[in-house]
């Protein structure tokens, strides 16, 4: 199956990717800005993501909160993420409101900051430190977010530090930071804005001109420091938290090759084989077979940067301790580097990966989502369409080549959950250090 | 460098829901085909009339451990065989229960339907309910009520419905069941539930995609239409509410970095005729994100990440619940300013401005809704699960479209009770107990122990 892009850049540097699919009344826009908490300056965490909520707070012809109800109003949905490498910005509407999708993120990305305040800033800064104690602190195993980047990664590297960001950080962030990262990240030249659904082309390049054309072009923007890494971690790194949970829970990361590249599938289909469904190895084996696992999973971070992350997830059951969930779990990866995978595994996960593939494809936001992402992070939307064969190129020859590389002690992350104990003059610091194998 | 004028939207171009064909075997099984062939795939629904008020009493959740143990093998394939069949086709079957069905769902590649087909009729009509696997599958909702009560969210979820509903009431109890009811469950029990409510004249089939009415109908003659049951149900009352007064509880969670806030009472079933008017009202009031009660917590105050409220429709009055996380130190004000928006909606009419947005929020997502053959086939499935008419979907928009601002000040005045209205609150007892009992609502209790 192949959606139809066609793919142009504004004189601005703004590249534009168009999907056009008239089945039903409907259009997708989609922007992805290539800045993300990885961009972050020293004691500025979680200000890429702060940043993305003050994009909701106007801007020049716009009102505050007006974002958000002139696209209800106009009967679409809207919202933005951020994550450690990009920020993503989108809104699906009736296709006779198509412009003003369009005129809005323009407005923003030419002319935010004539509308920021100290008291928008101060009230998004409240709600952000809500949304941390909401999805990560008051959440069972929710630092997980942060503490696996922490110790997968070095400290000097852009994504060992947190992406939502410390209380004390968000604290600091000024209307100073929100104007330098405008000017340095949100510029035409530095995004990737896609359209897709029901429009018309020529109608659609108009409007794109229109609203986006006469906005400058940006300085440029300082490069990363240092983001390569050897390929594997070349020890078993462990860190044991506890948490206000009942069952423990195990993290394991493996170092992989980045999102795109060849053997970034084989490490997908790796993780879809050990933890895709109910099928999947660690499924069988543990939660049903061995029944010492409540549920199992694996996937990947999909980081096209530095490196990518393979990552099984697995919660005990009651009976099971935090030493033997680790111990069944590491077994049964010991196992497949061993023994290796038969075809039929490898057959099973892409038979799964094709199916989600063409399902995620129904939906307008998502092709767009898709079509930019390849972009920004690849420098190629038509990569969309390039997905099934690459799968199908994974062979069992390949994942036992892959899973010797990379799935062995030497590759391997450990992050173990563990329910808090009685005695409280032990701490998190403390078991790190006596864990450190 | 921007240009000035908000652009103005051009002309609509029509929506209509897809078109679909219904049919009905000799043995009463129901079926619903909708030919949507943009993309090579068909999502498969088999809706059963089989629910979680149907659980005996004392062993909640077998409505629930049922449609899990559907998937643990059939009388031809064990669990594993069956899970790995299906998953070589790239599908798997999705399987579970709820207050008013049992839903089985699938959705695979058009070429490889028939097979895939066959696996799931060989589920619904011939199960092996081995008790080895029943037992498993309670020991692993063991391990979920655990993590359902370590996290705040599902904690206030559950006590909030234990607070609302009166202890004999099926929906004070967890839908899946608790522990203890679990645990009192035996693999005779399912055979028997299974017995008394899946039989073809309490299914109906719903097949959406790159599928013909003569393809669906002719597989599912092929692969039901021998099949015989005979329904032996008895409805139970489940929506009778525990008081007709304001009450507060706290449930503790000494550490908690947030409080989890309910508010709200017995709402109205899903078949009421004011149903149109009762959504948009809850737009306005907690429904939206431009929605009063979240432009005043959010973005007023920074209370919190987010505040909403909802109906939650069921055949019986499901409840009526405003939901917020805020940090301790403002929970009764977060209260206060709820409680305030309340009046605020039952005082006077909305603007034109605010019903505007609303209703044309609703009727324009509307196909957005409708994307996928999954969503279709959910929205198919609603009008058998609900018994709504056969035009609900073509009426949709114009029925929202109907709602004046009368219509939800009337809504508002009828259906949103601040005499009755019930706050539960999980959190720091010692932060939050004072400033709560303040609030006039009568002492706050503190929550003993949460059932397992």
């Amino acid at each position: 199956m192949q959606i139809p892009i066609d793919t142009y850049t504004l004189a601005n540097g703004l590249v534009v990717t168009l999907s056009q699919d008239n089945t039903a009344p409907i259009v997708a826009v989609n922007l992805w800005y290539h800045v993300g908490s990885a961009n972050e300056r020293e004691g500025r965490t979680g200000f890429a993501h702060l940043f993305e909520h003050m994009l909701f707070q106007g801007s020049e012809h716009v009102g505050a909160n007006e974002h958000f109800e002139l696209v209800q109003r106009a009967g679409g949905t809207l919202t933005g993420s951020t994550w450690l490498d990009r920020t993503n910005y989108f809104e699906t509407v009736p296709s006779n409101q198509l412009a003003l999708a369009l005129w809005l993120e323009a407005d923003r990305m030419g002319a935010l900051l004539p509308a920021m305040t100290q008291k928008k800033l101060d009230t998004q800064r409240d709600v952000v430190k809500n949304e941390r104690r909401w999805s990560v602190d008051n959440q069972p195993y929710g630092t997980w977010w942060e503490k696996l980047p922490e110790l997968a990664f070095p400290e000097w590297h852009p994504f060992h530090h947190s992406l939502i960001g410390s209380m004390e950080h968000l604290s600091e962030a000024s209307l100073e930071d929100v104007e330098q990262f405008f000017r340095t990240y949100y510029t035409p030249d530095n995004a990737v804005l896609s359209i897709a659904g029901d429009f018309d082309p020529v109608e659609a390049r108009k409007l794109v001109e229109q609203f986006f054309g006469q906005i400058p072009r940006g300085q440029g923007k300082p490069p990363l420091q240092r983001i390569e890494l050897p390929s594997k971690f070349d020890t078993t790194l462990r860190r044991v938290v506890e948490d206000d949970v009942s069952l423990p829970r195990l993290y394991l990361a493996f170092r992989t090759p980045v999102f795109g590249s060849e053997r970034y599938y084989e490490s997908s289909v790796t993780a879809a084989i050990l933890g895709m469904r109910r099928g999947s190895r660690l499924y069988r084996a543990l939660v049903r077979e061995r029944q010492i696992a409540a549920d199992a999973s694996a996937f990947t971070f999909d980081l096209a940067k530095g490196s990518d992350l393979l990552i099984v997830d697995v919660t005990a059951r009651p009976e099971t301790s935090a030493d033997q969930l680790e111990h069944e779990v590491e077994r049964q990866i010991d196992k497949l580097v061993k023994d290796g995978v038969t075809a039929e595994e490898v057959e099973r996960a892409v038979a799964l990966i094709q199916t989600d593939l063409v399902t995620a494809l129904q939906s307008a936001s998502e092709r767009a989502d898709r079509i930019s992402m390849y972009a920004t992070l690849l420098g190629d939307p038509t990569l969309v369409n390039k997905q099934a064969e690459k799968y199908e190129a994974v062979t069992a020859d390949r994942i036992n080549s892959f899973v010797r590389e990379y799935l062995g002690s030497d590759n391997r992350a450990k992050l173990l959950y563990v329910p808090r104990s009685e005695d409280p003059a032990s701490t998190d610091a403390e078991l790190a250090e006596v864990a450190a194998s | 460098m921007t240009v000035a004028t908000r652009p103005e939207p051009g002309p609509a171009r029509e929506y209509h829901f897809p078109k679909f064909v219904r049919d009905r075997l000799e043995n009463g099984l129901n079926i619903i085909v909708a030919t949507v062939p943009k993309l090579p795939i068909v999502s498969t629904v088999m809706v059963i009339d089989a629910t979680a008020l149907g659980d005996a009493k004392g062993k909640e959740g077998i409505a629930e451990l049922t449609a899990k143990a559907l998937r643990e093998g059939t009388a031809s394939r064990d669990g594993t065989e069956l899970t790995l069949d299906l998953e070589k086709l790239g599908t798997s079957l999705e399987t579970g229960a709820d207050w008013d069905s049992t839903v089985a769902s699938m959705t695979v590649l058009k070429s490889r339907l028939p097979e895939a087909f066959e696996i799931l009729a060989e589920v619904i009509t011939t199960p092996a309910f081995n008790e080895e696997d029943i037992e498993r599958l309670k020991a692993e909702r063991v391990a979920e009520r655990m993590q359902i009560l370590d996290e705040p969210r599902g904690l206030a979820e559950e006590s909030f419905s234990r607070f609302v509903y009166a202890g004999k009431a099926r929906f004070a109890e967890p839908m899946s069941g608790s522990t203890k009811s679990v645990s009192a469950i035996r693999r005779d029990d399912i055979a028997e539930f299974y017995r008394n409510n899946y039989v073809p004249q309490a299914m109906t089939l719903i097949m959406v995609g790159d599928v013909t009415p003569e393809e669906g109908i002719g597989l599912a003659t092929k692969a039901f239409g021998e099949w015989k049951g005979e329904r032996a149900t008895t409805p139970v009352n489940a929506d009778t509410p525990a008081r007709a007064s304001r009450a507060i509880e706290i449930v503790p969670k000494a550490d908690a970095a947030q409080s989890e806030i309910r508010i709200g009472h017995v709402g109205v079933p899903r078949s009421h005729p004011d149903y149109f008017r009762i959504v948009v009202m809850n737009a306005v009031l907690g429904g939206l994100f431009s929605s009063r009660i979240n432009l005043n917590l959010r973005e007023a105050h920074g209370y919190t990440y987010g505040a909403s409220s909802y109906f939650d429709w069921r055949r019986q009055s499901g409840p009526f619940v405003i939901s917020t996380a805020v940090q301790s130190e403002v929970t009764a004000a977060a209260i206060t300013e709820t409680l305030k928006e309340i009046d605020r909606m039952r005082e006077k009419k909305i603007s034109e401005d605010e019903l505007t947005l609303a209703t044309s929020y609703l009727e324009g997502v509307f196909p957005i809704r409708y994307e996928t053959t999954a969503a279709i086939a959910s929205a198919l499935a609603n009008l058998a699960i609900f018994g709504l008419p056969e035009d609900y979907y073509d009426t949709y928009r114009e029925n929202i479209g109907a709602v004046t601002t009368r219509h939800v000040l009337n809504a508002a005045r009828k259906y949103v009770k601040p005499e009755e209205l019930q706050i539960l609150v999980v959190g720091n007892p010692e932060l939050i107990k004072q400033p709560l009992e303040a609030l006039a609502f009568g002492p706050a209790s503190v929550r003993e122990a949460v059932e397992a």
